[in-house]
């Protein structure tokens, strides 16, 4: 359902991505590794519209990403996490998850100031769709409590159901696991595993938690400096002479 | 105990006229004004962090608007005059929002003073309209067949669209329009990502401040009955940002509080004009040293323990499910 082809992009003459390509299918778990640096984060805010490629393709179920902007590229069912974690900090953990219902909603600002009962009647169930969310995360208890005073793990957790809130059909999460303790990890390997399985959610993920990656993902792609330098199956990769050489040269900086 | 409050609240604000001396009835008007454009002014940048020190302009477009208006169709009901303010206003702010999208922090601070300057200018310069610095003398507001002449009329006219504007206020920032707008000021790039347009949502965000400043600007027209353009100067801008500031950014309530409280105090500074920026200026930093997001979060931590809404989280609880 996503196609990511040939992406080029610099910084200031610092090459981030030299031609790199992945597919996502339908129900389909990614994991996108590498070394710090290899460009990883920059596919995703090419993919959400944040950052413009000098060249290549990017498409979601035929559409033309590249020629959309971000809440568009949202609206067509792309969510993300991002990797220092973008919660609303003032705003409560409820109205974080309201917020990612946005594009589900249609009271405007006029029908919203007078008060409607529709808009009442959407705003009611729009807060029913969100506490159920809550509550399937863990996040009840939190509901009207400022997402900043939060620790880390929680805030990472409001994020993901922020983008869930927005029902999407990708969910891209930018190293889901970091920060977290060996028992939230676990908990949110199960719950990326369910969220495919009930929900048939395709899932690009980056992840620098090996344990994590090789026991959800269907494939595994390695990137490299930029370019892709394995593509499969999470066994074959773990095997492959080309990744630990990518990897342990990486332990020798 | 909440609904007691606000009920004894209601009747107190409409016994006022019956109750306070002609001049504070007068005050207590200026101070429904000073609410609705720091409400206005809060939607802004207390809400979608885009901070104007051009307020007093449109408070400004919107009294000359509806003084015109009244001027010119006499016979014409107050509500026209005021809804004449607010579109007027509202499509001032509309040709100042769209230039500023690409303006941030200082430069947006610098665009919006440099607007202020332009509506005095030009008051100044359409003298054929507006009197210029001769001032405009502006007619009773009309119901039918009645003139509000008298500050007790005047003041139940300002009480009822007030509290109009109050009630949506608080209806919007309450619904999705308002939790956008507050996304855009945490974070844009998380707002975007939650399919909000950013820069429609930012533009929005100064029509309706403009057309609650222009709502305003009619009210504070009719009363206090005469324009001139000294009224509305950077300091008037200046003071509309202390109001937000001190009473709460991000809290409708908190707006009003700091529109009450600075207006009664300018009011008790009147003779001493010399002594009025140094205090408020002492004020302003008091608030924000003290107490970080005004009157507004102030009452918030009072109430808090009270209603037993927690306000740190308790521990992190395992995991999902
Ligand atoms: N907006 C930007 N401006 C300048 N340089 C950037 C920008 N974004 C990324 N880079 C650079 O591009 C390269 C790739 O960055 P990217 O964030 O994609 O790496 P990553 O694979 O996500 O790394 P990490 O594992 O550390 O998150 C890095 O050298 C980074 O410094
Ligand atoms: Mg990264």
């Amino acid at each position: 359902m996503l196609s990511v082809e040939n992406l080029a992009i610099s910084f200031g003459g610092l090459a981030a991505l030299r031609g790199f390509s992945v597919e996502v299918a339908e129900r389909e778990i990614v994991a996108l590794i590498g070394p710090n640096g290899a460009g990883k984060s920059t596919v995703f805010n090419i993919v959400t519209g944040l950052e413009r490629p000098a060249s290549g393709r990017v498409t979601f179920l035929g559409k033309d990403l590249l020629a959309m902007v971000p809440h568009a590229i949202a609206r067509c069912g792309i969510a993300r996490t991002f990797q220092n974690t973008e919660v609303f900090r003032q705003l409560t953990v409820l109205d974080n998850v309201l917020i990612g219902c946005h594009a589900h909603l249609s009271a405007g600002a006029l029908r919203g100031a007078l008060g409607l009962p529709a808009v009442g009647r959407e705003e009611a169930a729009a807060r029913e769709t969100a506490h159920a969310l809550l509550a399937r995360l863990g996040l009840d208890d939190h509901a009207g409590v400022e997402a900043r005073a939060l620790p880390l793990g929680l805030q990472k957790r409001v994020e993901l159901a922020r983008a869930l809130a927005a029902e999407p059909r990708l969910l891209l999460l930018d190293e889901p696991a970091g920060g977290l303790n060996p028992t939230e990890t676990r908990a949110l390997m199960g719950l990326i595993v369910r969220l495919r399985d009930e929900r048939g959610l395709a899932i690009l993920l980056v992840e620098h938690d090996m344990e994590f990656v090789m026991s959800i993902s269907d494939r595994v792609a390695v990137l490299n400096d930029g370019r892709k330098i394995a593509d499969g199956k999470p066994g074959a990769i773990a095997a492959d002479p080309g990744v630990i050489e990518a990897y342990l040269g990486r332990e020798d900086d | 105990m909440r609904s007691l409050t606000l009920a004894m609240g209601a009747a107190g604000l409409l016994l006022w006229p019956w109750a306070a001396p002609r001049y504070f009835v007068f005050l207590a008007s200026l101070i429904v004004v000073n609410a609705i454009v720091a409400i206005g002014l809060n939607l802004l940048s207390g809400y979608t962090n885009q901070l104007s020190f051009g307020h007093a302009g449109f408070l400004a477009v919107g009294a000359y608007t509806a003084a015109i208006v009244a001027t010119r169709a006499p016979g014409a009901p107050v509500v026209v005059a005021l809804l004449a303010a607010a579109l007027v206003t509202a499509l001032v702010g509309l040709l100042l929002g769209v230039p500023c999208l690409r303006l941030e922090g200082l430069y947006l601070a610098m665009a919006t003073l440099a607007f202020g300057f332009v509506v005095v200018e030009a008051i100044l310069n359409l003298d054929g309209l507006t009197r210029g610095n001769d001032g405009l003398r502006v007619p009773a507001a009309r119901l039918g067949p009645w003139a509000l002449a008298t500050d007790g009329a005047r003041y139940y006219l300002v009480l009822v669209v007030g509290a109009a504007m109050v009630w949506a206020a608080l209806n919007l920032v309450r619904t999705r329009t308002g939790r956008a707008l507050l996304a855009i000021r945490e974070s844009e790039v998380a707002a975007q990502a939650s399919g909000i347009h950013v820069a429609r949502y930012k533009t929005l965000a100064f029509v309706i401040s403009a057309l609650y400043t222009g709502v305003a600007g009619g009210l504070f027209a009719f009363v206090v009955g005469f324009l001139s353009p000294d009224a509305f100067d950077v300091f008037l801008s200046v003071d509309f940002i202390a109001m937000i500031i001190l009473g709460g950014l991000g809290s409708v309530p908190g707006s009003m509080a700091g529109a009450a409280v600075l207006t009664v105090l300018n009011d008790s500074l009147a003779g001493f004009q010399n002594y009025r920026p140094l205090v408020f200026g002492a004020i302003l930093i008091a608030s924000m040293l003290f107490m970080p997001g005004g009157i507004a979060s102030a009452a918030r931590r009072l109430r808090a323990p009270l209603a037993g809404h927690p306000r740190v989280a308790p521990g992190s609880r395992p995991g999902p499910e």
